[in-house]
């Protein structure tokens, strides 16, 4: 059931835990993934099951790929010359990465957070509701409705109900990070990709994030992507290690954090690089 | 009809895709069309003049660039006299305002205290953002008779020179070569300088420090290591001015007193192509009219290759900044 | 002995460099201030209310009416031509041709334009506007406002590419990036989120465009060509602030010569006071995207 290059030999402690928890069926599941920069591969042979309405953390070394990865499941590496991606990456039965998938319903199914908040210069109303009306046309009042509904998901109404006809651009770091997640929940999709969402916010800020992903997961299948180990400890339910453009270790996060299979993957949960 | 909700959704989802691409596509075609619009003034310059002219460039030929004729009379033309008259004008200018730029830029990277470079920068582009006919009208009331005045002294201290004295003599109108490069060297001042402040400011501070520390004056630091580093820059930035400077046309019609004159003198008045179109156009019909468009045709190859080469060197500091 | 000399000649040397230097920077401010004080001098003594009130004439009793409606009218045709195309040209060069050869040629060839002879643009636009113009309506049509304003656009045209595109490529990738995930389309990502994070820049080009292109006359000379009445339709004749002060500056009479000052002073604050604005307006909008 589980592929991907390290887990044909799982070992016996975790192979018991495994056959336990892994329940809910994949939402995406990813096979033989390659992706070039130009002649440079970036990521090689990857492949994993994504579970559904979980929280998968993808951690390792800058430059592994972790972010490459990520930027593949809702195709944005697209709008660049030059970058491409081979092989499968399976939503719901169907390939993403196929040209005829159309990329307007693969990002309404799947939603991004980047590193840095980014705001749109608008209200803050207006930056939740833009994204709404290109998919769906809505009356004023559940427009209305749909905004509050995701603040209120993104755990942000309360501190904006009262500006939401001011610019988005006045927000502290930490609450624009939470608009933007509102804004891709307000689209209703399947699966939240978060990329360093917390790397640009203090400890303060962080931890409300970090709330939020816990609360989120009952909806939402999550992929995140830190470099910050404590951070996937905490969030996720499984967590795969990169190195090197490389897939080495996926599993239950606690035993990727207590029992690694293998030995870079100790190595770097250890701190010995990276 | 049992119809699926959900079926609905991805069949629209679908269509939505669709059409959005369709949208890109336009989008992209119409922003595509506008920017191809600037090649198309461009090609479109010179091939209405080119076609505009073809009467006497195609007509005469060679002859209308080595002739000093110019008759509407007899139908006979040349363009030497203009072509002189903006060689003329524009060295002048360059030979002032080279000097003159290097020593703004100069000032307002190296020398003057942080608080003035903004206002001092800000007042000499001013300078190129007041209208050319303003520099015409200054140039024809207050300049002439300035010019007027001076000119004897000219005559009578640097005329005296052997060889170069042929330069300066001549009536004292004040009108001529030398006043049109003066006043051509004051408008294409700001273009110069600014460019050069900017290549200036390139230089990267490493670069300056490390010739500070071993000892070295500001002029040192500006001619050993700020100008070589910059040259390909700063002669794109004088090519710029020239560039300027040959195409002008208001600032100089009033002040070079419209003579088909080519002479020794500097204090002699004279035509540029710029201003013979300018002073002859409205009032020329036929094969005079075919001869004023060749000018132009002229005067837009030449400017072109000027500002290639100057924005070819220009682009080679760019080049290695982003490197 | 020896050491102190050369150090002693290369401190002069510094020191005449420096003093050349500030006197060149001394010499370009002085050159602008008499080209401004002679001009609001001579200007303000000619300013009279009966220049709002006459039309332009070879006698003393001339005016600049006529000559300012029309310039107002073909400055805003020319803005109106100029700055879609440009705003959307430098919209291609800086999102869709940023890294492309086109892109390149045609970004080159708009800096190149932005220095181009403006004569040499009244030529073109006579040869294909005037010209056919006249052909098509056996001499009805000829010199009017609208290939005034043609040629106009042209000079303003390459200043708005060169600012959009300057300024659309200060915007950061990451809010492209942003509006991509939700699904946008470029073209309304482009229109409805890039050009408004860029707008102050893009407003910046179009006041300096204008500030360009309503001090020219030698494009108008033989597009627009002047007119001593006043008109209002762009396919008549039509007259300007810098053709009136041309025209009036050629004459030897010198009541129009006060007159071509009193022009000449109205249309350097116009232009003075645009490209300021220009500068003040993108300094205190300039918003920083990070």
């Amino acid at each position: 059931m589980t592929e991907g290059t390290t887990l044909l030999n799982p070992p016996p402690a975790s192979a018991q835990t495994v056959a336990v928890t892994v329940a809910p069926p994949p939402k995406l599941t990813v096979r033989n993934l390659n992706f070039f920069y130009g002649d440079t591969q970036a990521l090689k042979d990857i492949g994993l099951d994504i579970p559904e309405k979980r929280v998968t953390a993808i951690i390792g070394p800058s430059g592994c790929g972790k972010s490459t990865l990520l930027r593949v499941f809702n195709r944005i590496y697209a709008i660049y010359p030059n970058q491409r991606a081979l092989g499968e990456a399976i939503l719901d039965g169907e390939n993403i990465l196929d040209a005829g998938y159309p990329v307007h319903k693969l990002r309404s199914k799947i939603g991004m957070v980047f590193q840095k908040p980014v705001p749109f210069p608008m209200t803050i109303f207006e930056n939740i509701a833009w994204g709404i009306r290109h998919h769906e046309k809505l009356s004023k009042s559940e427009m209305d409705g749909r905004v509050e509904q995701a603040l209120r998901r993104a755990a942000l109404w309360d501190e904006v109900k009262d500006k939401l006809k001011r610019s988005a651009l006045g927000l502290s770091g930490g609450q624009q990070q939470r608009l933007c997640i509102a804004r891709s929940v307000a689209l209703k999709p399947e699966v939240l990709l978060l990329d360093e969402p917390t790397s640009a916010l203090d400890p303060i800020a962080t931890g409300r994030i970090e709330q939020l992903i816990e609360e989120l997961k009952h909806d939402y299948t999550i992929v995140i992507v830190t470099h910050n180990m404590q951070q996937a400890a905490r969030v996720s339910d499984r967590t795969a290690f990169m190195y090197l453009g490389e897939l080495v270790e996926f599993d239950e996060t606690e035993i990727i954090f207590t029992k690694p299979a293998k030995r870079q993957t100790e190595d770097y949960i250890s701190g010995r690089f990276g | 009809m049992p119809s699926n909700p959900a079926i609905a959704v991805i069949r629209n989802a679908d269509q939505r895709s669709r059409a959005d691409a369709r949208h890109d596509v336009w989008f992209r075609g119409l922003l595509k069309a506008c920017a191809l619009l600037v090649l198309v003034a461009l090609l479109g310059a010179a091939f209405s003049t080119l076609w505009g002219g073809r009467e006497v460039l195609f007509g005469q030929g060679l002859h209308f660039l080595t002739s000093d004729a110019w008759n509407p009379v007899s139908g006979d033309y040349g363009a030497l006299a203009p072509i002189f008259g903006t060689l003329v004008t524009s060295i002048i200018a360059l030979i002032l305002a080279v000097p003159l730029s290097f020593g703004i830029a100069l000032f307002l990277t190296e020398i003057a205290p942080t608080w003035l470079r903004g206002p001092v920068a800000t007042a000499i582009e001013l300078l190129a953002s007041i209208p050319s006919i303003i520099y015409g009208m200054w140039g024809l009331f207050v300049f002439v008779p300035f010019m007027a005045r001076v000119e004897p002294g000219l005559s009578a201290t640097l005329g005296r020179i052997p060889l170069l004295g042929k330069l300066f003599e001549g009536p004292p109108i004040g009108l001529g070569l030398l006043t049109a490069g003066i006043v051509l060297a004051v408008m294409i001042l700001p273009f110069v300088s600014s460019v050069m402040r900017e290549v200036f400011q390139t230089v990267p501070n490493r670069l300056k420090e490390s010739s500070y520390a071993l000892g070295s004056t500001t002029w040192e630091v500006v001619w050993d290591i700020v100008l070589p580093y910059t040259r390909s820059a700063v002669i794109g930035g004088i090519f710029l001015g020239l560039g300027r400077a040959l195409g002008e046309t208001m600032a100089v019609t009033f002040v070079l007193g419209n003579a088909y004159n080519i002479t020794s003198s500097l204090l002699m008045p004279g035509t540029s192509i710029s201003s013979s179109i300018a002073n002859e156009f409205n009032e020329a019909v036929g094969t005079h009219r075919s001869a004023l468009i060749a000018l132009g045709f002229l005067l837009f190859v030449v400017t072109f290759i000027v500002l290639l080469v100057s924005r070819l060197m220009l682009r080679q500091l760019a080049r290695r900044e982003g490197a | 002995m020896m050491a102190l000399d050369i150090y002693a000649r290369r401190r002069a040397t510094n020191v005449v460099a420096m003093l050349l230097s500030g006197l060149a920077a001394a010499v370009g401010l002085a050159f602008l201030i008499w080209i401004l004080w002679i001009t609001v001098k001579n200007g303000l003594s000619a300013m009279d209310f009966k220049l709002f009130t006459k039309i332009t004439a070879y006698a003393d009793e001339g005016g600049l009416a006529n000559a300012i409606v029309g310039s107002l009218i073909m400055d805003m045709i020319a803005l109106a031509i100029c700055a879609p195309v440009g705003v959307l040209a430098g919209t291609f060069l800086a999102e869709y041709a940023n890294r492309t050869r086109l892109g390149a040629v045609i970004r080159f060839l708009n800096d190149i334009l932005l220095s181009a002879p403006s004569i040499v643009l009244g030529l073109f636009v006579y040869v294909i506007i005037v010209l056919p113009m006249s052909n098509l309506t056996h001499g009805a049509v000829s010199f009017s406002g609208l290939a005034g304003a043609i040629a106009l656009a042209l000079i303003g045209l390459p200043v708005i590419v060169r600012t959009t595109d300057e300024m659309l490529q200060l915007v950061p990738g990451t809010l492209r990036e942003a509006a991509l995930s939700l699904g946008i389309p470029q073209w309304k990502l482009t229109v409805q989120v890039l050009m408004r994070a860029a707008v102050s820049g893009i407003v910046t080009g179009v006041l300096l465009a204008l500030a360009r292109l309503a001090g020219e006359t030698a494009p108008l000379l033989f597009t627009a060509f002047g007119n001593n009445f006043m008109v209002a339709n762009p396919l008549d004749k039509m007259a300007s602030i810098p053709v009136a002060i041309y025209q009036y500056t050629n004459d030897p009479n010198p009541a129009l010569h006060a007159i071509a000052w009193a022009g000449a002073l109205l249309i350097t604050l116009f232009v003075l006071l645009l490209s300021l604005s220009a500068r003040w307006y993108l300094h205190r909008h300039q918003v920083t995207h990070d």
